[in-house]
C-alpha cells in the first residue's frame, strides 16, 4: 500500500490490508479482524491473555503500520515542532525519539505521540489520530513540509526480554548498545531498515520501520529469528493489557482527543493527565501556553492516578467513591487483572485535588458470576509508581536471554 | 541598538497619530515611525499630478468630538472648508435629490417618502447613537468578574432604554440588509439608491448583503460636531486634518519619524524589545504598538511563529477584501453636471440610481470582475479649498466602488478599462469630464494596499460587520488592544470601533497601555 490516490471511488478501500497481511493472516487463528486508522488489524491471534504473556516473558510482535506517521523536515521544522508540542523539542537530539502531547489554545491534549528525530532537522511525528489538518495548519509562518506518510512506512513493534537477542539474530549488528530512545538504521536485504528502542509496553522492546515492499521479508527473518526465544504475533487486545501495567493513556480511551470533543469541557489537559513534565514554559510559546500558566496558577480539574484496588475483579468502567461510598471522586478509564503485578489495577480521572499518593477510595466493581450480576466497593489506593517498570527496560546492553 | 524609547508606534496613521498624542500627553516618551514621507497613510494629502492634490479619504465624518478637544485639534491646524455636505442624489434627467439630515427634497419624491426619511433618520440616529456609545470603550471581555460585566450591562441597559418598539426594531433591523429595511420604508428609487450606498461604502457588501444595516448604522455612529452622519470637507484634504493630529502628538513630545519603514518586530524572550527599520537600524522599547492592519502585524511584522496557532490562524482568517477604488482628477475648470450649479457641485454627490444599480454594481466583484457600471461619491473638494488645485483648475475626488482586489484579469490589463468604464458613467452625469480631465490617478485596492500597507486595501484594515465587532475584532483573544505577546499593542482600524477617521481605536489603545504601566 502506498500513498493513496484519491480517486472518486476511494471510498471503495477505506480500511486497507497492512502490508505485514498475509503474514499476520497465517497467524491469525481467531480469524478476527477490526479497524485501527486506516487499516485492518487483528484483535486477538489465538488468545489475548497468551500473547501478553508472550510479550512479557519472550517477545511479542504488533504491527504498527496502522499508526498515523508524519514527516517534517525543511529549515524550520525545530521551531515549528517547538510551537507545536509542548515539551522543548530542541532537547530531542537526532537519533533520538521523545514522546509529546499537543495542544489547542484552550491548553486541552489534541493527542499524544513519539517525536522521531531521524536525521539532522528531518522528524518523524507518530500519532494515534489523524493530525495533518492540525499540523498543517500550525504551518502558518514557517518554512517547512509536512506529509503523512503513513502508508509509505511499514513499522512492527517487537517487544518482551528476548526482543534483543532475536533482532541480533536477525542479523542487526550492535543493537545491543541502542539506549533507551534512541534509534538507528541498519541495511536490511538492499534496503534501509530504522530501528528505535522505544514501545508500548514498559518492558524491553524495539520498533522497526521499513519499506512497505520489504514488509514480509522483515516478518519472515524476524519470525525465524525469533523461533527458539518464544515470538509470538500479538493483537491490539494484549498489547492493551501490557501497557496499562506500563502506566501508558490511550487517547480515545483515557483522555478525549480535544478536536474530537462536542463538550469541550469533556478534554483534558496535560496536567489533569500527569503529564506536566513534559511541558516546558521556558522555551518559548507554543500551543496552549497561556492556558496552561493560567492552570498552573489556579489548579487543575482533574488528576489522572493509578489505582491499586483490593481483590482480583477489574474495575471496568467503574466509579471511584471517596470513602464511604456517597461521593463520587470520579472514574476508571482503564483497568484491567494485571498477571504482572498480581493485582487489580486501574487508570483513573479523578477530581482535583483528590488523587494525591497514598489516598484511599472506593470502587464500585460490578461482575458476574454464571451470569449471576454482583458489586462489590473495593477498597483501592493511589499508587505513585507504574505496575511494571522492570529494570531489563533500561539495562544497555540489554541481557542475552 | 541606536535608541532608547520607550514605547514605538508602527505607522502614523490618524489613530497611531492620536494614540501617540495621548501617550505623550500623558508623560511618556513615544516614537512614531511612518514608513512614507507623509503622516496618514491613506487619509494624507498626496499630489496626484502637478498642482493638484488630494487625499484618499475625502469625507470626514467620525472624527470623535473628545479627541477634537482634548488633543485640541483646532489649535492645531485643524480646520473645516466646508461643514455638513448635503448629498446629491445624481439623475441622468438632472432631477436630483437632495439629502440632508433633517429633509430630503426632489421633484420626484412623494410626500410619504418625505415622512419616511425623518421616521428612518429618526430610528437609524437613535441605533448609530448605541454604536457612537461603544466608540471610545474598551471591549468588555466575556468572562464572569464586574470588571467586565459592568460595561457589558450598560450595553444591555441602552439597548433596553431604546423603549420597547424601537429595541423591537434594531433587534429586527440590526443584522440584516439595508435593501430590505429601504424597501419597507421608500418608494422613489433614486433615494433608496444613494441611502443604500451609505451601507456599502468601504466594504465587501452589496444592499442585498446581511449586515449592511449595521455598516450604516457604523457610518451614522460618529458625532463630527454635527448630525449623525454628517460629512465635511476639511481644509488641505484630509492631510490637514492629520497635520493637526501630528501637531498635537508633537507639541506633547512625541517624536516623529517620517520615512522609516519598520521591517520587523524584535522579540526578547516572550515580549517585545523593539523593531528593527528596513535600513537594518534597531530602535529598542518594552511597549510597541502597532497601527499597521492586524495582519501585517501578527503575520508580518511579528511572525506566526511566536503565537499560538489558533490565534495566527484567526489572524490569517480576518476578512479584509478591499473593494473600494479611489479616482482623482485633475480638471482644467469645473465640469457641468447637468441640474446642478456651482454651489451644488461642492456638495457630496453619489451615483446609485437604485438599488438595484448597486447590487448589480456588487454581482460583478463577487466573481473578480469590477462593475461594468460602478457607483461613486463624488467631492469636488477644491471648490471649497484653492490650495487643492492651480487657479481656475479643479480636482474631483470619488470613491468608486466595485473593485475587488483581486481583478480575475489582474489589475495590469484591467486599470485602463475599469478607468474607462468610470468614465463612462461620470459622462452620462457630467458629459464634459473627459475633456476638462488633464490627469487622472485611479488607485485600486491591490494599489492602497501596497502604498499604505493596509491588507486587501482595506479601508477599515477588517471587514465591518458584526462578527468582526466589538469583543470580537480585530479577534479574540485581542480585543482589548492588547496582542498575545507581552508589550505590543494593536491602535488600527482593525481594531474597535473601526475605520474611518474616527481616532477612538487610537484613544482606546493608549488608556489600555496608560493603565497598563
Amino acid at each position: 500500500m502506498r500513498t493513496v490516490n484519491f480517486s472518486s471511488d476511494h471510498y471503495k478501500d477505506a480500511v486497507f490490508p497492512s502490508p505485514f497481511h498475509s503474514r499476520q493472516k497465517q497467524h491469525n487463528q481467531l480469524k478476527e479482524w477490526t479497524r485501527w486508522a486506516d487499516y485492518l488489524s487483528v484483535p486477538a491471534y489465538w488468545c489475548a491473555d497468551m500473547e501478553y504473556f508472550s510479550g512479557r516473558n519472550a517477545c511479542g510482535v504488533f504491527d504498527i503500520t496502522p499508526m498515523v506517521k508524519h514527516l517534517v523536515t525543511g529549515p524550520d521544522a525545530l521551531p515549528y515542532l517547538n510551537r507545536l508540542m509542548t515539551r522543548d523539542v530542541s532537547k530531542i537530539k537526532p537519533g533520538r525519539v521523545g514522546y509529546s502531547v499537543w495542544c489547542n489554545e484552550a491548553g486541552r491534549v489534541i493527542d499524544d505521540g513519539t517525536i522521531f528525530h531521524l536525521r539532522e532537522g528531518v522528524y518523524r511525528i507518530c500519532s494515534q489520530e489523524h493530525q495533518i489538518d492540525w499540523f498543517m495548519t500550525n504551518m502558518l509562518g514557517f518554512d517547512v513540509e509536512i506529509t503523512e506518510d503513513t502508508h509509505d512506512v511499514a513499522g512492527l513493534a517487537v517487544q518482551g526480554p528476548t526482543s534483543c537477542a532475536i533482532l541480533k539474530d536477525m542479523g542487526l549488528e550492535g543493537i545491543e548498545n541502542l539506549t533507551p530512545f534512541g534509534l538507528t538504521y541498519f541495511d536490511f536485504e538492499g534496503t534501509e531498515l530504522m530501528v528505535s528502542r522505544t514501545g508500548f509496553t514498559g518492558d524491553l522492546g524495539y520498533e522497526l520501520f521499513i519499506d512497505p515492499d520489504y514488509a514480509e521479508v522483515l516478518w519472515d527473518r524476524l519470525f525465524a529469528a525469533g523461533e527458539l526465544r518464544g515470538i509470538k504475533a500479538m493483537g491490539s487486545e494484549a498489547l492493551d493489557l501490557l501497557r496499562i501495567e506500563a502506566g501508558f493513556i490511550l487517547a480515545g480511551v483515557d483522555f478525549l482527543p480535544a478536536m474530537e470533543a462536542v463538550r469541550p469541557t469533556h478534554t483534558r489537559s496535560p496536567f489533569e493527565l500527569g503529564l506536566g513534565w513534559l511541558v516546558s514554559f521556558d522555551k518559548g510559546v507554543f500551543n496552549g501556553r497561556q492556558a496552561l500558566l493560567e492552570e498552573k496558577e489556579k489548579g487543575s480539574r482533574y488528576n489522572l492516578v493509578k489505582l491499586d484496588i483490593d481483590g482480583n475483579k477489574p474495575a471496568k468502567d467503574s466509579f471511584v467513591y471517596v470513602k464511604g461510598g456517597k461521593k463520587i471522586a470520579g472514574t476508571v478509564t482503564s483497568a484491567m487483572w494485571s498477571p504482572s503485578a498480581k493485582a487489580s489495577i486501574a487508570l483513573a480521572s479523578l477530581e482535583a485535588p483528590l488523587g494525591q499518593p497514598g489516598e484511599e477510595f472506593e470502587v464500585e466493581i460490578y461482575y458476574q458470576r454464571e451470569l449471576k450480576w454482583s458489586r462489590v466497593m473495593a477498597p483501592a489506593r493511589v499508587v505513585k509508581d507504574v505496575f511494571w517498570n522492570p529494570p531489563r527496560r533500561r539495562q544497555t546492553p540489554p541481557a542475552d536471554f | 541598538m541606536t535608541n532608547t524609547n520607550n514605547i514605538v508606534i508602527i505607522g502614523g496613521g490618524h489613530n497611531g497619530l492620536v494614540c501617540a498624542a495621548y501617550l505623550a500627553k500623558a508623560g511618556k516618551n513615544v516614537t512614531v515611525l511612518e514608513a512614507s514621507e507623509e503622516v496618514g497613510g491613506p487619509a494624507a494629502t498626496r499630489e496626484f499630478a502637478p498642482g493638484y492634490k488630494a487625499s484618499c479619504a475625502h469625507l470626514l465624518n467620525l472624527l470623535d468630538d473628545g479627541i477634537r478637544e482634548e488633543l485640541e485639534l483646532s489649535s492645531n491646524g485643524l480646520s473645516i472648508a466646508k461643514e455638513n455636505l448635503t448629498t446629491i442624489a445624481l439623475a441622468k434627467d438632472g432631477n436630483h435629490i437632495t439629502i440632508t439630515p433633517d429633509s430630503v427634497e426632489g421633484s420626484g419624491l412623494t410626500a410619504e417618502d418625505k415622512a419616511a426619511y425623518a421616521e428612518y433618520r429618526r430610528f437609524m440616529t437613535k441605533f448609530a447613537g448605541i454604536i457612537g456609545a461603544m466608540h471610545n470603550l474598551v471591549p468588555p471581555r466575556i468572562t464572569t468578574d464586574k470588571e467586565n460585566l459592568v460595561p457589558m450591562a450598560k450595553l444591555a441597559w441602552k439597548v433596553r432604554m431604546l423603549g420597547r418598539d424601537d429595541m423591537r426594531e434594531l433587534l429586527r433591523i440590526g443584522g440584516i440588509n439595508i435593501y430590505d429595511v429601504l424597501k419597507e420604508n421608500f418608494d422613489n428609487p433614486l433615494l433608496k439608491g444613494a441611502l443604500s450606498l451609505d451601507a456599502v461604502l468601504g466594504t465587501f457588501s452589496g444592499p442585498r448583503s446581511n449586515n449592511s444595516v449595521f455598516t450604516a448604522l457604523h457610518r451614522m455612529s460618529g458625532n463630527n460636531s454635527g448630525a449623525a452622519g454628517a460629512a465635511s470637507i476639511p481644509a488641505g484634504g484630509m492631510g490637514g486634518v492629520m497635520q493637526a493630529i501630528a501637531g498635537a502628538a508633537s507639541r506633547a513630545g512625541a517624536e516623529i519619524r517620517i520615512s522609516s519603514p519598520v521591517k520587523r518586530i524584535l522579540m526578547d524572550g516572550m515580549a517585545v524589545s523593539g523593531v528593527e527599520l528596513e535600513n537594518g537600524e534597531q530602535i529598542s522599547a518594552s511597549t510597541v504598538i502597532s497601527n499597521a492592519d492586524v495582519r501585517t502585524t501578527i503575520l508580518d511584522l511579528l511572525g506566526a511563529r511566536h503565537v499560538e496557532a489558533d490565534f495566527a490562524r484567526r489572524v490569517s482568517n480576518i476578512r479584509s477584501k478591499g473593494n473600494a477604488a479611489k479616482l482623482h482628477l485633475a480638471l482644467d475648470g469645473l465640469p457641468s453636471f447637468a441640474g446642478l450649479n456651482e454651489s451644488q457641485l461642492g456638495e457630496r454627490l453619489v451615483i446609485a440610481p437604485s438599488v438595484e444599480y448597486v447590487e448589480h454594481a456588487f454581482n460583478h466583484c463577487k466573481y473578480g470582475e469590477f462593475s461594468a457600471q460602478p457607483v461613486a461619491e463624488i467631492t469636488l473638494p477644491s471648490i471649497h479649498d484653492r490650495s487643492l488645485a492651480p487657479d481656475g483648475k479643479h480636482v474631483l475626488s470619488a470613491i468608486v466602488q466595485y473593485a475587488p482586489r483581486e481583478l480575475g484579469t489582474g489589475w495590469t490589463e484591467g486599470k485602463a478599462a475599469f478607468s474607462n468604464a468610470i468614465m463612462d458613467v461620470l459622462e452620462t452625469y457630467a458629459p464634459d469630464v473627459r475633456e476638462r480631465t488633464v490627469a487622472t490617478e485611479l488607485l485600486t485596492p491591490q494599489d492602497m494596499e501596497k502604498e499604505f500597507g493596509m491588507t486587501g486595501g482595506h479601508w477599515h484594515h477588517a471587514e465591518l460587520s458584526l462578527d468582526q465587532f466589538l469583543m470580537l475584532r480585530p479577534v479574540p483573544r485581542s480585543a482589548q488592544y492588547k496582542s498575545p505577546v507581552d508589550g505590543l499593542y494593536l491602535c488600527g482600524a482593525g481594531c474597535h470601533p473601526g475605520g474611518g477617521i474616527m481616532g477612538s481605536a487610537g484613544k482606546n489603545a493608549a488608556n489600555v497601555i496608560l493603565a497598563d504601566q
